[in-house]
């Protein structure tokens, strides 16, 4: 699905060949400033590399349409984007910015709920916690005809309890509706109970302090 | 609104206004203020730059020449531009400074040629008398407007960073996921110009109409032409503004849609 090749951002990583496959839950883990954000957002062509290349379903990233490959491979931030607005048009936005025709409330319902957000459609969004924040960004990337998710620490502002049952809800819809999703955790447990493949950022870390990392 | 209805100043009553610094001047002394200089500098500045724009508009009037029209309105302009560079109380990069020189120039040829030829019908079009106040006017006002449109744009473009990437990531256009921070600069450009509308007649008189009202003008004269150089600022704000926005927000993406770092000199 994703490979990329000899890949380098000067100073924070250097990737020689790495694979993601399709319909997979890849788990990326490492340790605080190894580079895993700036990866992710590589994958989204948020920012290029220094060196090397991406390509997806065989084909280099940069001879594709970064806003259609964006449309391809959507990614949610560690932070929420919480738009100004409803619930509803926190879930409708990324439809309307990814160029989908809205969907019905029953359907935005369903979203909602299987990411145990028990909230009202017409609640403003800006008075959601953190946690639920986050859920919603998740239920808002669940509407786009994405075919690969980028999760960056989607569990971060969650309790344990409901981090699990959200990463486990997210995890089936991806997997029902063959999605590939990418997820950055520093959670190992959860790495090892639901990834098909780990990659472990330490390895291919320049920002880390070397001395620090051979301590390990 | 003939000469001879004009009211002059005799060189004494023009003297006696000047006892208004005297007694800044004493006082700023007398409680110890360091700003004795700058007063005298500034009333001397003002004095001096004024007589000088008074002698040199005179010679311009009496000779009507379309060069020397147009040089006098360019130059005017080419000083505003400078002046939003200078004002901006944001650094502002090479290639924005480019858009909002090409923005200035474009909308305020585009509103003056309009506003002269089609609205005021100057005979000859190039009537200094009115071309250089009123092209002032414009020009001024499409100063402030614009400055005011950097300051949002750039402030909007820094912080709000991560809601411009969040839309990217969910697949918006770059003109898409700065959308709102358009709009913010566009309101806060238009809003002193809205506001000196709502407020025209009622809580102050424009210096223009208070002018010609002076000089002997019929206040209905006056006003009808206040209505019209206040639509022209209006449209000639929002013409620079929309231009400049849409030019401006484009240099804060590369051609990969990604937002660029911002590079505070280059
Ligand atoms: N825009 C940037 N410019 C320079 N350095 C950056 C930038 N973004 C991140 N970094 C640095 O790159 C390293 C990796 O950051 P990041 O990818 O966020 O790590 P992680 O997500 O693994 O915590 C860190 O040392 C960070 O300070
Ligand atoms: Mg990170």
């Amino acid at each position: 699905m994703l490979q990329v090749e000899n890949l380098k951002v000067n100073a924070i990583l250097e990737m020689d060949q790495v694979k993601i496959e399709a319909n997979k839950v890849t788990c990326i883990i490492g340790k605080s400033g190894s580079g895993k954000s700036t990866f992710l957002r590589l994958l989204n062509q948020l920012t290029s590399p220094d060196e090397g290349n991406i390509y997806f379903k065989e084909q280099d990233i940069t001879e594709l349409d970064p806003i259609q490959l964006r449309r391809m491979i959507t990614m949610v931030p560690q932070t929420p984007i919480i738009f100004p607005g409803t619930v509803r048009d926190n879930l409708l936005v990324g439809q309307t910015l990814s160029g989908m025709d809205p969907t019905t409330d029953s359907q935005l319902m369903q979203v909602l709920n299987r990411m145990f957000l028990n909230k009202s459609l017409d609640m403003p969004a800006d008075d959601l916690s953190g946690g639920e924040k986050q859920r919603l960004a998740l239920a808002r990337a669940m509407l786009l005809s994405a075919e690969v998710f980028l999760l960056d620490e989607p569990s971060s502002a969650l309790d344990n309890t409901t981090a699990t049952e959200v990463i486990d809800a997210f995890t089936a819809f991806v997997k029902e509706s063959n999605k590939t999703m990418v997820m950055i955790t520093h959670d190992l447990q959860l790495a090892e109970r639901i990834a098909d493949a780990t990659i472990d950022m330490n390895q291919y870390s320049l920002s880390l302090d070397r001395k620090e990392y051979s301590n390990e | 609104m003939s000469e001879s209805d004009a009211i002059d100043l005799t060189l004494w009553q023009l003297l006696f206004a000047y006892v208004f610094i005297v007694i800044l001047w004493i006082i700023v002394r007398v409680k110890g203020i360091p700003r004795e200089k700058l007063i005298i500098i500034s009333t001397l500045r003002m004095t001096v730059q004024l007589i000088l724009v008074g002698y040199l508009l005179m010679i311009v009037f009496e000779h009507p020449h379309p060069i020397v029209t147009i040089v006098i309105v360019l130059f005017m302009l080419g000083f505003a531009i400078y002046n939003v560079f200078k004002r901006a109380n944001v650094i502002i990069n090479i290639s924005v400074k480019k858009t909002v020189a090409v923005a200035m120039v474009l909308g305020i040829s585009i509103s003056m040629i309009y506003f002269l030829f089609v609205v005021l019908q100057l005979d000859p079009w190039y009537n200094p008398q009115l071309f250089i106040p009123i092209g002032g006017m414009i020009i001024g006002n499409a100063m402030t407007g614009i400055t005011l449109g950097v300051n949002q744009l750039l402030i909007g473009m820094r912080e709000q960073k991560a809601k411009v990437e969040g839309a990217l990531m969910l697949g918006a256009t770059p003109k898409e996921a700065s959308h709102s921070i358009i709009n913010e600069a566009f309101d806060s450009a238009m809003l002193p110009t809205i506001n000196s509308m709502v407020g025209m007649g009622i809580v102050f008189l424009p210096g223009m109409m208070t002018g010609q009202i002076i000089a002997g003008a019929s206040p209905v004269s006056a006003v009808k032409y206040q209505i019209a150089i206040m639509l022209g600022v209006a449209g000639t704000v929002s013409i620079t503004v929309i231009i400049f926005l849409h030019l401006a927000y484009k240099t804060f993406f590369n051609h990969r849609a990604q937002l660029q770092e911002t590079k505070q000199n280059d």
